[in-house]
């Protein structure tokens, strides 16, 4: 069972790292992109559904349970470490490509006119991912960084030592700086621009467009594009403005 | 001069050969009229140049009726000018307003470089086409039309795919000049009918193999070759070429 597993593995990264392999080739790379922008897409979901449990409003007890269960189930410790290998292929992937793009037109266009032809965001997808991963190192240091390195969080306010901080009590304390929270709003329209194109992009590289279904992936997307930054966004404001106590 | 002919300002790129810089060059094209096609315009300006002993601006052309591909022209920032679904030979000077200024450049790709002013070469299209674009067996002659029953859908879409002229306009378009647009209707004529499904396999991986040799960029799926394609090429054949060559490269048995 094991070593079956164990080949499996070794062929599929022969089939990706060989010579004709699948990640030598433009498609191949671009699929590697577009699964972990779907992975990504799908973390953004689960995240963004237990840090909605502030919105219960009841002094952070609901979310601290949500937040310990999210610290501490060997499941979701598990795919922590494969969102962070997601979120480096991504980005990795990102600059291959893009510098590869440069190459391939070494003299530009004295005038360009691609607002006739495509959307802005989908011709600065690599500028929106930049500011995405800036806010992503701010905001790992504000608290992912607190909870895995240092005896700061307290699991619930009960058993909170003093000097010691719940999740949701480090929320409000970082949410107090109004700079924080114009951040965090501002990251949030870079991350809808970015799934406004990602979103579908990501269909289409797989190969998957259909008469039918392509219309309702492409209103999801506008969809969870709008609303899943909205709500990222509204934790910082609610918070900020003592909406959630 | 009859009454309603334009004068215009043209900043046209200039380059000796591949290997040698550009630069702009202003030219003034007068008493131009609004029927005539872009291509036209330049035959006045050149027949003006040649009478006065300059050089005549180079650019590519052969059947001015939109079907060849070859009269590639980056006009005010878009490939074959402002009008949708048109080659620059089917562009008339009725989409410009007396005292315009103009600017035309080469299509701008490594993969295609420039042998003379706007005049590109594209043998790298070639070269892909030739690494599979084609069906090995030899048909011999016609045979009745129904011998082989092919849905009317499939056959709609593999002529709505060949429509594509291999104009270059899709990669000129792209920001990351992609040959997505062009590849994608090249494999799918060809992957949609019973006699191209044999080698579809080996034919999109060695297509795409010649692509990526050639140094055509990555796609990232902007829609601007699709917009700007003169045949109005869909996406739907770069979904299907990702599609075919992902669970061709996935099921090859090399
Ligand atoms: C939560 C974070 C992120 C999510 C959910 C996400 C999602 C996506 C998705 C779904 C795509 C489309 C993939 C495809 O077309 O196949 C994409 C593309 C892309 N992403 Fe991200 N991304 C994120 C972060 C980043 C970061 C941090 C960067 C760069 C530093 C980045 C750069 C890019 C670039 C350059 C593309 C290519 C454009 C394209 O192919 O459409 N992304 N992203
Ligand atoms: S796909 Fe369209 S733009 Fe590209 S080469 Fe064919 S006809 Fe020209
Ligand atoms: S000259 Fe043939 S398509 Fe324009």
């Amino acid at each position: 069972m094991v070593f079956t597993f164990v080949r499996f593995i070794y062929n599929f990264n022969s089939l990706l790292m060989s010579k004709s392999g699948l990640l030598k080739s433009s498609i191949g790379k671009k699929f590697l992109m577009g699964l972990t922008g779907l992975f990504l897409i799908s973390f953004l979901l689960v995240h963004c559904f237990i840090n909605a449990l502030i919105f219960v409003n009841d002094g952070g007890e609901t979310f601290n349970k949500g937040a310990e269960f999210m610290g501490t189930n060997w499941l979701i410790r598990t795919m922590e470490i494969v969102l962070f290998l997601g979120i480096i292929l991504h980005i990795v992937q990102a600059l291959v490509l893009t510098l590869e793009n440069r190459k391939a037109r070494p003299v530009a266009y004295a005038v360009t006119n691609g607002g006739a032809n495509s959307t802005w965001y989908s011709r600065w997808m690599g500028l929106l991912g930049t500011l995405i991963l800036m806010f992503l190192i701010i905001h790992l240091k504000h608290f992912w960084v607190v909870t895995r390195f240092t005896d700061h969080i307290a699991h619930s306010a009960a058993d909170a030592l003093p000097g010691q901080e719940t999740m949701f009590g480090e929320m409000k304390e970082v949410f107090e700086h109004t700079w924080v929270v114009v951040l965090y709003c501002l990251s949030m329209i870079s991350l809808a621009y970015h799934l406004l194109h990602g979103f579908q992009s990501a269909f289409q590289t797989l190969g998957l467009n259909h008469k039918k279904y392509t219309p309702m992936i492409k209103t999801a997307g506008v969809i969870f594009s709008i609303l899943i930054p909205v709500i990222f966004a509204a934790m910082p404001i609610a918070m900020h403005f003592n909406i959630i106590k | 001069m009859s009454h309603g002919n334009m004068n215009l300002t043209l900043k046209v790129w200039k380059q000796k050969n591949k290997d040698t810089k550009g630069k702009f060059e202003t030219y003034n094209a007068k008493g131009i009229s609004p029927d005539m096609s872009f291509l036209e315009m330049f035959d006045v300006v050149n027949e003006q140049l040649i009478n006065e002993g300059k050089e005549p601006i180079a650019f590519d052309h052969d059947c001015r009726e939109g079907i060849c591909g070859m009269c590639s022209m980056y006009i005010n920032g878009r490939p074959h000018g402002p009008k949708e679904g048109v080659t620059t030979c089917q562009l008339h000077m009725r989409s410009f307003k007396d005292g315009d200024t103009i600017v035309v450049e080469p299509w701008r790709s490594a993969a295609f470089p420039v042998i003379k002013d706007l005049a590109v070469d594209r043998s790298s299209f070639d070269r892909i086409m030739a690494a599979g674009g084609f069906v090995s067996v030899n048909t011999g002659n016609a045979k009745d039309a129904n011998n082989i029953l092919i849905p009317k859908p499939d056959a709609d879409e593999a002529f709505n795919a060949a429509a594509c002229i291999g104009c270059g306009a899709c990669v000129a378009a792209c920001k990351n000049s992609s040959a997505m647009l062009f590849v994608s209707a090249k494999v799918s004529q060809l992957a949609l009918l019973p006699q191209g499904k044999v080698e579809a396999q080996q034919r999109v991986l060695n297509m795409v193999k010649q692509m990526d040799e050639e140094g055509f960029g990555n796609c990232t799926n902007t829609g601007a070759c699709e917009a700007e394609c003169p045949k109005s090429i869909s996406l739907e054949n770069i979904a299907r070429m990702n599609r075919e060559y992902l669970w061709a490269s996935a099921t090859s048995k090399d």
